[in-house]
């Protein structure tokens, strides 16, 4: 049953019961980076291992989209002879990871939270500031597994 | 309550920008003098193609209005660009959000006694060694990211703020600042180039008829000053992103040796094609615009949150460059045929630190400590 749940009979069965929010961590500088350490809140709902893992992929993900090397100066390059209208026909490398990243965070709130109850907010729709997962209240989610 | 309606991001926008062309095009409010930039650019190289193309081209080389033509289109595309992208505005907290950063504020802060106004609110946070400070913004309720500023006049929180630019009619932050770079420095070159061949054109004919009937058929006379100053626009942006420096930074003296002995830029990566490479060939993502099209779920009940001081104390704790810095970011661009306006371009003025004054309590916060 839990498997026909989608995001949308989510917010209609269930009401929210609160959100947490997960910060940026800054301590490595300007790159986005979310702190890894579990909330105390989600202690109940989620394996905490879990959690730190999909932190740590999507960490991953957002330093593989801002990294700088021979890659993006090319792309730089190309863009400024091309005085940036290349860009009409292609994708930036940041927007291809972007689009990766929305797909991961899709992916893990079907397989892994929404099941639990739980959904993760793409930090995109946030301005890269904050995780936010919101809590459902555990009414209409069976308790059989 | 939650109604669910499609409304675009930037119908809804809480800032002073506008929007143009369905949500693609972003600018400040007041646009003025942008259409300023625009004609000042369009007339004296319409008067350089009209008058002195033909001559150059005939007794010179083609080659020189072609050149000119390439420049002069990349230079309106830079400019177009720049002024029409998001800068990198922050998206303001959601209710939710904000009510949550107040709950962990209070919680660090303890309970208020009578006669106590709360502080404003400062994260402290170490970035490559430095200590950098995080300020709350009380209109966007956030804590600012590091080298994030509150625009007064776009009424937004923008990130790498630069400056304010109305030359532009916009802010030059994160999103836009190489367009705004590629933007001046080929102003620069469009300016001597132009300023170089009517000098040419002058002596040219000269020859023939005399200097004074020269200049009467050269009508362009471009101000010397202006090429001067627009090359030193050019010249200090170059030094800011060889030293991975905003303009904001740079006045304000953020990592200079004379604020702390040992104050150092923590975000330079230590070698200057490694700074101009992350400077211009970063991340460039229209993150506002190009996610307009999502669906926004509308609030139609807001938590009140009832300990925001008021707004008064928010306009001290924001940035104050950006109120003052349309003076200092305006000095270039005028190439009028008969002006001769100097350069304004100051970028030693003092302000104060921390505007904060005796108010401030530090909210000390490490990323791995929680309060519980």
């Amino acid at each position: 049953m839990a498997n026909t749940h989608n995001m949308q009979d989510l917010h209609h069965q269930a009401a929210v019961a609160s959100k947490v929010y997960v910060q940026r961590d800054y301590n490595s500088g300007t790159i986005c980076r979310f702190q890894t350490k579990f909330p105390s809140e989600l202690e109940s709902r989620v394996d905490r291992q879990q959690f730190e893992e999909t932190m740590q992929t999507l960490n991953n993900l957002y330093a593989e989209a801002e990294k700088i090397g021979g890659k993006s100066y090319l792309e730089g390059c190309l863009a400024c002879m091309t005085a940036y209208t290349i860009f009409l026909c292609m994708e930036t490398h940041y927007e291809k990871v972007l689009k990766k990243i929305a797909r991961f965070i899709k992916e893990q709130n079907e397989k892994i939270y929404a099941p639990l109850g739980l959904l993760l907010t793409d930090p995109i729709e946030r301005g890269l500031r904050v995780v936010e997962i919101t809590i459902f209240e555990d009414r209409s989610i069976g308790s059989g597994r | 309550i939650i109604t669910r309606t499609h409304r675009r991001k930037w119908q809804i926008f809480p800032g002073r920008n506008r929007f143009y062309c369905n949500g693609r095009v972003m600018m400040a409010r007041q646009t003025g003098v942008f259409y300023l930039t625009l004609v000042l650019i369009m007339v004296t190289s319409g008067l350089f193609f009209a008058f002195d193309c033909p001559f150059l081209a005939s007794n010179l080389t083609p080659a020189i209005p072609v050149i000119g033509g390439v420049l002069f289109v990349f230079v309106l595309g830079m400019l177009f660009r720049a002024s029409f992208s998001d800068p990198g505005v922050l998206p303001r907290a959601t209710p939710d959000e904000a009510a949550d950063l107040e709950r962990q504020i209070d919680g660090a802060n303890g309970p208020s006694g009578p006669g106590y106004r709360p502080p404003p609110r400062i994260r402290e946070v170490v970035i490559n060694g430095q200590t950098v400070k995080l300020k709350y913004c009380f209109t966007c309720k956030i804590f600012r990211p590091p080298r994030a500023s509150h625009c007064s006049l776009c009424d937004n929180c923008v990130e790498r703020f630069d400056h304010h630019c109305p030359w532009v009619g916009n802010c030059v932050g994160k999103r836009n600042y190489r367009f705004f770079y590629l933007f001046v420095l080929s102003l620069s070159f469009l300016t001597v180039f132009i300023f170089a061949f009517v000098i040419t054109h002058v002596i040219l004919r000269s020859n023939r008829t005399g200097f004074l009937s020269a200049l009467k058929d050269s009508p362009v006379v471009v101000c010397f000053f202006s090429v001067w100053s627009i090359m030193g626009l050019s010249g200090f942006h170059t030094y800011l992103i060889s030293s991975n420096q905003t303009t904001n930074e740079d006045i304000k003296g953020s990592w200079s040796t004379k604020r702390a002995k040992d104050n150092y830029n923590p975000y330079s990566y230590g070698n200057i094609l490694t700074n101009c490479c992350a400077a211009l060939c970063g991340i460039l993502d229209n993150l506002f615009i190009s996610s307009s099209s999502l669906p926004f779920l509308l609030f139609s009940s807001f938590s009140s949150i009832s300990l925001l001081p008021p707004p008064s104390l928010s306009f001290l704790l924001h940035l104050s460059p950006s109120s003052s810095l349309p003076s200092i970011s305006l000095p270039f661009l005028l190439f009028s045929p008969s002006s001769s306006l100097p350069c304004l371009l100051s970028s030693s003025s003092s302000l104060p630190p921390g505007a904060a004054g005796s108010l401030v309590v530090r909210i000390c916060r490490s990323a791995t400590e929680q309060g519980s």
